[in-house]
């Protein structure tokens, strides 16, 4: 009883000096902030940041949850919004905009964003409707040691990857050298999307929803990524982003194009076997086709603001997030992501994104009808990737796929 | 019992009824029957922080407002989901009939189609499932009577965690199990001597293993309605079948088996309903690659970035008409037996 008592009362302190140094983020008047983001590390620091601003007048609440963008449209759409805040990428900011349930922030940018840098606002038909404060990218992560080995250079294209994994494999130094995330579903769908992006392309006709992957860079990207599996793990068609972070931790395979999301926790000196973490580079994506665009897209993580809420909350809302995006929180957690803010100085973990972005890769995609591609994706390149079906009837599937959906969503 | 008195004792129920399960089965109906309106687009500037300022389409939402005012419900469609690619097919299934390669041509290509190949998969489920469940149900039941009184309560415990342990997490147990590094999948290699032999890779052995597990969570329930009925068996029949030299399987064969009859059909009927329902051992196998069902394709609708309402009403509908099919020739039964017993 004493001790818990000693515990109480210690854990009270600390609360009050925390609170103490970090009370007062200048949030004017009340209000009350209760944010909805995706779960992940980056998202919760930038959450419990936000929080700090609770006062007598503000209450602050955060929700980091992977379902968010199940919660997020229903969540916004009633009146008085349950979220007042919604963190988004640049897909799930589109069925925000979609049903309107997002409020323009310039007022909010000029009277409170003062340590806003131009780049962070993601500006629609000249209205700021979101503010992004951290970047990401799926890049390449290779194993030196086994590269060397093997008397490869550093591969730059998926074309330089299928040659050293045919390399590592015949000279019997890895049996899977290489790993991707192709589970069926989101994972799949992204991995065709980086790699039609790194073609050039347009995935649509310009001005509709007519979609126009039905052509030889189609057909490059899926024969590239079926080329690909002759050198991953059988079970590669049940490989998410974590399942291949664990094979590559596991020191089981030696490239795998991963998030750079991933990296910090990669090359931690946490869960990975001997030789892996001091033998890992992390490079620019590769490109594919003998293309100049790396084969991935990037992505931004932002705030938007919830229309449906009063203007009070909705000001309370901005200020908390500016405090929670602060260039004093990112100088204390570098490493935590690749960070968009003012002061940002990249960690090791950063190198690979950043590379990413200075050679050139593609934004996702923001068009309101990518949605509907991505999920006809995810579950008609199923069979191709298995093996089963070639790849001009997989895209002529896609395209039936997309077709009724986007009818069905009042597109075509 | 007065029929105003039986009205008032199942009022509180049908009224919950009539709120909780039909007035939503209403309600997917119509949502099935409409699609989104069309999308009003404009073409705007779009600034980020990669790659600057782009013209990109975005919908009007100012225009699409008063359309959706006007309709909330959305543009009415009709049977036109239920007929689209994704569900029925029908133009897609006469294309296919009207020119092909042959019979084994017509199968892949219908197999191609995502309902159908769902649907196959569900079939497959409900008739390999249900009869091994409840076949294994009624031998374990059988053995679990013939134990000592003392251990009795323990087996019957352990009996019964198939059922016990969410659906998901017992899926996700046998998968970790069966993975090339977990104790089933690492002794399967061993035992066929083939290092590259995966349960996950090929579609007849992902199908094996999902069937595996659906007969293993499934069992329970035909061992405990089984068990119970077991307990109702006369004993003076059995007695008497004995003094007639009976054996042990002659007794099980014409005294237990009659017996139990009526109780196999409910299970049955039951067992059936739910192995329709197929769900959660595909997304626990991470099975989307090899096998879907209809359950699958609701969830696969509305989850990811962009939902689709009228087409998951629309499969949900389908999957009510699948569960009526299947059960209609149980039903029929029922009922004849209700009738002969009145008579």
């Amino acid at each position: 009883m004493k001790l818990m008592l000693k515990t109480t009362v210690s854990l009270g302190v600390l609360c009050l000096t925390a609170g103490a140094a970090f009370a007062d983020c200048g949030i004017e008047g009340a209000g009350s902030v209760r944010i909805l983001s995706n779960d992940f590390e980056a998202l919760r620091l930038v959450n419990t940041t936000a929080e700090e601003c609770a006062t007598d007048g503000v209450t602050v609440t955060a929700n980091a949850n992977a379902e968010h963008k199940n919660l997020q449209v229903p969540a916004l759409s009633i009146n008085p919004a349950e979220y007042t805040v919604a963190v988004v990428a640049n897909n799930s900011i589109v069925p925000l905009l979609n049903d309107d349930l997002i409020r323009p922030l310039d007022d909010l940018v000029a009277k409170y964003g003062a340590s806003l840098q131009p780049n962070q606002l993601i500006k629609i038909d000249g209205k700021t409707m979101a503010v992004a404060f951290m970047g990401n990218a799926q890049h390449l992560f290779y194993r030196k040691d086994i590269l060397d080995q093997a008397g490869l250079a550093e591969p730059k294209s998926y074309e330089d990857i299928l040659a050293a994994a045919k390399a590592i494999k015949d000279a019997g130094i890895m049996e899977y050298p290489v790993a991707a995330s192709v589970k069926p579903g989101w994972d799949l769908a992204a991995e065709f999307v980086n790699a039609y992006l790194g073609t050039g392309a347009e995935f649509f006709a310009p001005g509709s929803a007519e979609l126009a992957i039905d052509n030889e860079n189609g057909l490059k990207v899926l024969e590239t990524m079926r080329a690909l599996t002759a050198y991953m793990d059988p079970d590669y068609l049940t490989f998410d982003a974590n399942s291949i972070k664990a094979e590559y931790e596991a020191g089981n395979t030696a490239m795998m194009v991963e998030w750079g999301s991933l990296a910090g926790a990669t090359i931690d000196d946490e869960g990975a076997a001997e030789g892996v973490v001091e033998n890992t580079v992390l490079a620019a994506a590769p490109t594919i086709g003998g293309g100049s665009i790396p084969a991935v897209a990037l992505w931004w993580d932002g705030f938007t603001i919830a229309k449906n809420i009063s203007d009070e909350d909705a000001a309370a809302s901005f200020q908390a997030m500016v405090h929670g995006i602060s260039p004093e929180m990112v100088a204390a957690n570098p490493a935590v992501a690749t960070w968009l803010v003012a002061g940002y100085e990249p960690g090791p973990a950063a190198v690979g994104v950043i590379a990413t972005a200075n050679a050139g890769a593609r934004a996702y995609p923001m068009q309101p009808y990518m949605g509907l591609l991505h999920t006809a994706l995810s579950s008609e390149l199923a069979e191709f990737m298995a093996g089963t079906e070639d790849a001009a009837q997989a895209l002529a599937d896609v395209k039936a796929a997309y077709d009724t959906a986007a009818k069905e969503g009042g597109y075509l | 019992m007065p029929h105003k008195t039986f009205f008032a004792f199942i009022l509180p129920s049908l009224i919950a009824m009539v709120l909780f399960i039909a007035l939503p089965i209403v309600s997917v109906v119509v949502q099935s029957l409409h699609v989104e309106h069309p999308r009003v687009l404009v073409e705007v500037e779009n600034c980020q922080p990669f790659g600057g300022c782009t013209k990109e389409v975005r919908v009007d939402t100012a225009a699409m407002q008063q359309l959706e005012q006007e309709q909330p419900m959305g543009q009415f469609n009709g049977l036109g989901t239920y007929l689209n690619r994704g569900h029925l097919a029908v133009n897609e299934i006469g294309a296919i009939l009207s020119s092909n390669a042959g019979f084994g041509d017509v199968v892949s290509r219908i197999y191609n189609l995502p309902f159908y190949k769902a649907l196959s998969f569900t079939l497959v489920f409900c008739f390999v499932v249900t009869p091994l469940a409840m076949a294994l149900g009624f031998v374990i039941a059988l053995a679990v009577n013939a134990v000592p009184k003392a251990i009795k309560g323990p087996v019957i415990f352990f009996s019964l965690l198939p059922m016990i342990i969410t659906p998901l997490v017992g899926s996700l147990i046998l998968y970790w199990m069966i993975q090339s590094n977990g104790i089933i999948g690492a002794s399967l290699q061993n035992l066929f001597n083939d290092p590259t032999l995966s349960l996950r890779a090929s579609p007849v052995l992902t199908w094996a293993s999902l069937l595996f597990y659906g007969v293993w969570s499934n069992a329970p329930f035909s061992f405990v309605v089984f068990y119970a009925g077991l307990q109702t068996v006369p004993g003076d029949t059995l007695e008497s079948a004995m003094i007639d030299g009976a054996s042990r399987w002659e007794r099980i064969r014409y005294v237990i088996i009659p017996h139990l009859m009526p109780l196999a059909t409910f299970v049955a009927l039951v067992q059936l309903m739910d192995n329709f329902r197929v769900f959660e051992p595909i997304v626990g196998f991470s099975a989307e690659a090899n096998a879907t069902s209809l359950s699958w394709m609701i969830f696969n609708d509305l989850s990811g970035d962009a939902q689709l309402f009228g087409s998951a009403g629309a499969t949900s509908v389908l999957t009510i008409i699948g569960v009526i099919i299947l059960l209609t020739p149980v039903l029929i039964r029922t009922w004849r037996e209700f009738n002969h017993k009145v008579v």
